[in-house]
């Protein structure tokens, strides 16, 4: 088994006075699905905020590489695709230039491969319509065209399959399980069956039961 | 696909240039804000409005206007930029941007300089452009406008950044507006007196290169630290979302 990208040491969380998840152990490798369960207001979210350091309101370490993570934040975050429940697209803009943008801190690329992206986003012919006229399965869309041209390791994805039509969540399954075969590391929250060779869960929820 | 042994994609070492990434948020926000033309006009219209409703609605005197014109321009200016302030990352934060910039590999302090930056792009200098032509209303002499308009232009940098931190601060609430104004205001009052000191002593014939220099340093410390202010309450707000 190769060496964890990603690796969460007895995490504990509480928001509100409720207590989400207690010692949690999370070990992500390379070539894995991780799949995170559990009711709604469980704490999925926060888990893959904590663990893509937007939310730090908790106790344990996250290491990185077998390194404390907030040591070496320029290496996490260029390793990291976080896509969280808000997609971060700009209204105002066209899909082209939201693309741009938020791939110009990475990398470089030319505008035919955004372009690219974008029709295998299933986006030809939005290039340049702004946003807002966009439905909301389109904008995911936008969003999820990032996975297209990424080249991180670790993608962590927050309902990436809400309003996507079937052949969207289709699509997006495939990406990820190519992706998790090529040896990419996954870790997604999802209400939509997802299921994949050697898939991992992390189980959350089972906590409040006891706490209350 | 059964292999041996599975593929493992190593960690990315390179990452684009810093530059390419500023320039890259800077014409985005100024897309934006270019193409949300409401939020653009909103600060300027009020500008002009509230500099033209004082000959109304105190006196048209040439002394009164004079006398009080340059502290009315400043005012405005000031409270203009104040209700621009809300906008600076409150977009950003809704539609999920603002998440994505934190986690960009980039320092945080340098984006959001860049987004400072940009905000002052599209308020501060429009009401520096604005201001010669106010000031000839409120019968100010050539002189004093252009001295004006050179506290306007040292001045409104710092009120974007200082504003910055509020704007930062308050981002997660529901409704930061008042608190973000009690927040700011007494921040911005330094600017304020050595802007319209600045000004007072022109037209008193005073040498004003002193009033300046102040001016300057305030900018001086407004770029060096509201940026990594602001930048740690992002994460806080953020962190608390």
């Amino acid at each position: 088994m190769s060496e964890p990208l990603l690796q969460a040491v007895n995490l504990s969380c509480e928001r509100d006075d409720r207590l989400l998840f207690r010692n949690l152990d999370i070990s992500i490798v390379p070539g894995t699905l991780t799949r995170v369960e559990g009711p709604n207001g469980s704490g999925k979210t926060t888990l893959l905020r904590i663990l893509a350091g937007l939310h730090d309101a908790c106790q344990g370490d996250i290491l990185w590489n077998g390194q404390l993570r907030d040591r070496q934040r320029e290496s996490f975050t260029r390793n990291l695709l976080y896509i969280g429940h808000r997609a971060g697209v700009k209204a105002q803009l066209t899909p082209l230039e939201n693309l741009r943008a938020l791939m110009a801190g990475r990398r470089l690329l030319s505008r035919d491969l955004l372009a690219a992206a974008l029709d295998n986003a299933g986006l030809a012919g939005y290039h340049d319509a702004p946003c807002h006229s966009l439905s909301a399965g389109q904008q995911r869309r936008v969003s999820l065209a990032r996975l297209l041209v990424s080249d991180e390791p670790l993608w962590i994805l927050d309902e990436a399959f809400t309003a996507l039509d079937r052949e969207g969540v289709a699509g997006l399954e495939r990406l990820l399980l190519q992706r998790v075969s090529q040896g990419g590391a996954v870790i997604a929250t999802t209400h939509h069956p997802l299921a994949a060779d050697g898939m991992r869960r992390i189980q959350l929820g089972k906590v409040n039961d006891h706490a209350d | 696909m059964p292999t041996d042994k599975r593929p493992v994609m190593t960690p990315v070492q390179n990452t684009a240039p810093l530059a390419q990434a500023v320039i890259a948020i800077m014409r985005r926000d100024l897309k934006a804000s270019l193409r949300q033309r409401q939020d653009l006009f909103n600060p300027l219209v009020f500008f002009v409005m509230v500099v033209s409703l004082f000959p109304l609605g105190v006196s048209p005197e040439v002394s009164f206007l004079r006398q009080s014109g340059t502290g009315i321009l400043w005012v405005a200016a000031l409270l203009s930029t104040l209700l621009s302030l809300d906008h600076l990352f409150r977009h950003d934060y809704d539609d999920g941007t603002l998440e994505q910039l934190l986690l960009a590999p980039q320092p945080l302090f340098l984006l959001v300089l860049a987004k400072a930056t940009a905000h002052w792009l599209v308020t501060g200098v429009p009401l520096v452009l604005l201001a010669p032509v106010l000031g000839v209303m409120v019968h100010l002499d050539g002189n004093s406008i252009g001295v004006l308009c050179l506290t306007l232009l040292v001045g409104t940098p710092v009120l974007s950044l200082v504003g910055s931190i509020g704007a930062a601060l308050t981002v997660g609430l529901r409704s930061g507006g008042v608190l973000l104004s009690l927040l700011i205001i007494p921040l911005y009052i330094p600017v304020l007196i050595f802007g319209t000191g600045t000004v007072t002593a022109a037209e008193a014939g005073a040498p004003v290169s002193g009033y300046l220099a102040i001016m300057g340093a305030l900018l001086a410390l407004a770029l060096t630290l509201a940026p990594f202010a602001s930048a740690a309450a992002l994460r806080i707000s953020l962190s608390n979302s």
